[in-house]
């Protein structure tokens, strides 16, 4: 009963806040301090991201904070690491709008990045970062609005199934699927030697709701996603046909039991835990799956012998391009009034260097060319190459929407998986949280 | 509160005004004046920085949420664009919302209905004398002192698919009762229901325990000489004698059931909850006002909850509390 109460004095104090700053400040554009002042006065920078649990990732980012502290002796950085969705839901929106917020913090590419944007609360980089924006290529264009950068990214890669090749020699599965009916096959043979098909986490919603992303790329022509994207408008019938096609494919009951209860991931009951421990044989996860399949695994050299990776399966005769993936990243952006050290600290995590040893930590895709290397495992490595051979990567709809419409559009994607929703009512639900 | 008031209570001034006796009235009326005068610094003494806290951090918030809940507002930049009501009319549009009162409805008399008789029946065996009183008092209050969260996550495990629950029944050869407790949707109101009992009914105890101390021996005495059996004694001397602990605790459970967000926020499946099967008033709120970053409604669905648990509040007090809290918080002295 406490929450309420503390929820609504949080936003009333934030806002408050918010009011008597904007009255106060507004005082022109900072332009960028030129080179010769950087790194003179001591600075200290607050620096929040995501990677919230003890493991490579987390210890990683405190390395690179420390080198970056060695190079620059007058920058101080003071990290917080926060759980991903307290960090984008609460913390971050509360410290934006108390125009209190981090210096350099975890941003989201897409709908939600253009939102931070429009209400004036990020560092216009687009001068700064050139050369980097070079380096990563097209995956940088996430992290731009109206054709200016305003973060990078640190990770991309695109979603896949990953799955057992244990059990799939042991079904008789010659090669991965290519295509849905050769998926459809081989959840066959899986059931016939009593292994659980496919793993689903569609207790946290999202990972239920990325089945239906691949079906609408699927079914959608890459303008018809792109205009959703901007315009947040889904006329187009390609999204009715996604929650069909899902709902025939649901009706093949790939899925174990009770998939509706099952958390997604960091949990040895979660549908991440199923793969990784030999209890499911396929999951449709993004790239950042082996990290975690690791913390949940009780074998974690048996994992690594039987784990392996394929791209999301073609439908025959389907608007989309069959070559396009779904994905998404990770990005750091720095607040409108952060000094111009973050923006040398934002470069030089995506330094070619710094990538590559993100890369080495295994807990993710690296995005800027020469970290290549960095990636030794052979899952990683398909993905790296899927990836590149991509014609079109979609990031992630919720992402690419918004929270409102993602929100909705997961909850009523949720809906079919529980038997009690309908492909129309998604569509519906989309169009309805677009005008809220 | 005039600057003039310390040279008037200045006994010196007492001194130098006419003899005792002269104008009787008039120095009685100046001392209760001065009484009045210290009664009213004493008053604004002690509760100035109450009230300041309390306008500070309850009354300015919540004319905050009233306010923003007249604007469709994502949270990201201040609020601009005022829709009147409409936030309120789409809460009562969404069929989840309803599923949420409906929930809240079911946790209000599903609490008193089970918790009171299970608290009642726990309370007065625990009033008798037996040896180890103390330590099953102490068990009957344990799952009430530990935290939400932690009860949350424990139910959880033992819920989950597969979990200790369905090891339980399996082992006893019970295994057909075995449910998805969690994630049944029509199932998981119940199931979260049963867990809510087991972490509050530790609360109605001890509170009748408390109100049983209270109930004078001599009167079970006196009742147990005329020839009343256990059961008499209980029935017709301290159930009567009970009642205003019973009214207080049924207050209290109702105002915290229709508020209630911890246990279910963490116990139960989010998929669960945004089909409105698990979902409450409060954790509607949340999943809406931060999840799907609609800030305004969010803070329309607070005021929804706030005006809810008032009204319920007033008309419990109007009714059912009337005598039992007499003076205390009618404002009527007598």
């Amino acid at each position: 009963m406490a929450i309420k109460r503390r929820v609504t004095t949080a936003i009333a104090l934030s806002i408050t806040t918010a009011l008597l700053a904007a009255g106060c400040g507004g005082g022109g554009e900072s332009e960028a301090p030129p080179e010769s002042e950087l790194f003179k006065n001591p600075v200290t920078l607050t620096w929040w991201h995501n990677a919230s649990q003890d493991g490579p990732g987390k210890t990683y980012w405190q390395k690179v904070a420390d080198d970056f502290t060695a190079l620059h002796p007058t920058v101080t950085i003071e990290i917080e690491a926060i759980e991903t969705n307290q960090l984008q839901r609460t913390r971050l929106p509360a410290a934006l709008l108390s125009n209190d917020p981090p210096d350099i913090f975890q941003a989201w590419g897409g709908g939600e990045i253009r939102e931070q944007v429009e209400a004036d609360y990020l560092k216009d980089i687009t001068e700064q970062v050139k050369t980097e924006v070079g380096n990563i290529g097209s995956a940088a264009e996430i992290w731009q609005v109206d054709g200016k950068q305003y973060g990078l990214p640190y990770r991309m890669g695109i979603e896949g199934i990953w799955y057992n090749k244990d059990m799939f020699q042991r079904a008789g599965i010659a090669a991965p699927p290519t295509t849905f009916e050769e998926l459809n096959d081989a959840v066959t043979k899986l059931k016939a030697i009593n292994v659980v098909p496919i793993a689903l986490g569609a207790g946290d919603k999202w990972p239920a709701a990325h089945w239906w992303y691949n079906f609408a790329l699927r079914a959608c022509s890459v303008d018809t996603l792109k205009k959703a994207s901007t315009e947040t408008v889904f006329d187009d019938p390609c999204f009715v046909k996604a929650g069909q096609d899902l709902k025939t494919f649901i009706d093949t009951t790939p899925f174990q039991d009770n998939f509706i209860a099952t958390p997604g991931q960091n949990d040895p009951t979660s549908a991440n835990g199923l793969l990784a421990n030999g209890k499911a044989a396929m999951e449709l996860m993004g790239d950042w799956n082996k990290g975690t399949l690791e913390t949940v695994a009780s074998d974690e050299e048996a994992l690594k012998k039987f784990l392996g990776w394929f791209p999301v399966p073609a439908i025959s005769g389907s608007a989309g391009d069959p070559k396009a993936a779904l994905g998404g990243g990770d990005g750091f952006a720095c607040a409108k009034n952060a000094p111009g050290e973050c923006v040398e600290f934002l470069k030089y995590i995506v330094s070619p260097e710094v990538q590559k040893g993100y890369a080495q930590t295994g807990t993710g895709l690296p995005v800027a060319k020469g970290a290549e290397a960095g990636v030794e495992d052979p899952a990683l490595r398909s993905i790296l190459e899927a990836t590149t051979g991509a014609t079109y990567v979609q990031l992630w709809l919720d992402t690419a929407f918004g929270s409102t419409v993602g929100n909705a559009m997961n909850d009523a994607i949720v809906a079919i998986f529980a038997g009690n929703g309908t492909p129309e009512q998604v569509v519906e639900a989309m169009k309805a949280a677009a005008r809220k | 509160m005039t600057s003039t008031n310390p040279t008037t209570l200045d006994p010196a001034g007492g001194a130098s005004a006419p003899p005792a006796g002269l104008r009787p009235v008039r120095r009685a009326s100046r001392d209760r004046a001065a009484e009045t005068r210290r009664k009213w610094y004493e008053i604004i003494g002690l509760t100035t920085p109450a009230i300041v806290v309390y306008v500070t951090f309850v009354l300015v918030p919540m004319g905050f949420a009233v306010y923003y809940s007249l604007f469709r507002w994502r949270g990201v930049g201040p609020p601009t664009e005022y829709i009147g009501f409409d936030n309120y009319v789409m809460a009562f549009q969404d069929p989840i919302f309803l599923d949420a009162l409906r929930n809240n409805a079911i946790i209000v008399f599903g609490s008193l209905l089970v918790q009171g008789p299970i608290a009642l029946g726990v309370a007065l065996l625990l009033n008798r004398h037996f040896r180890g009183r103390t330590v099953f008092r102490l068990l009957a209050f344990v799952p009430y002192v530990l935290a939400e969260v932690t009860v949350g996550i424990m139910w959880k495990l033992i819920l989950t698919p597969g979990g200790s629950l369905d090891a339980l029944l399996q082992s006893i050869g019970m295994g057909g009762l075995v449910q998805a407790w969690l994630a049944d949707l029509d199932i998981v109101i119940w199931t979260l229901l049963f867990v809510l009992t087991w972490k509050y009914v530790g609360f109605a105890i001890i509170l009748l325990l408390a109100g049983l101390s209270n109930v004078p021996q001599e009167l079970n005495e006196a009742a147990a000489i005329d020839g009343a059996s256990w059961w008499q004694i209980q029935r017709h001397v301290t159930l009567p004698l009970l009642g205003p602990t019973i009214r207080i605790w049924m207050f209290l459970s109702m105002i915290g059931s229709l508020q209630v967000f911890d246990v279910i926020w963490v116990t139960s499946v989010p998929a669960v909850r945004s089909l409105g099967a698990s979902a409450t008033m409060a954790t509607y709120m949340v999943d809406n006002g931060f999840f799907a970053r609609l800030w305004g409604y969010g803070n329309a669905v607070a005021v929804i909850l706030f005006v809810i648990s008032f009204v319920a509040a007033l008309l419990f007090q109007r009714f059912l509390l009337r005598r039992d809290i007499q003076g205390a918080m009618t404002g009527r002295a007598n």
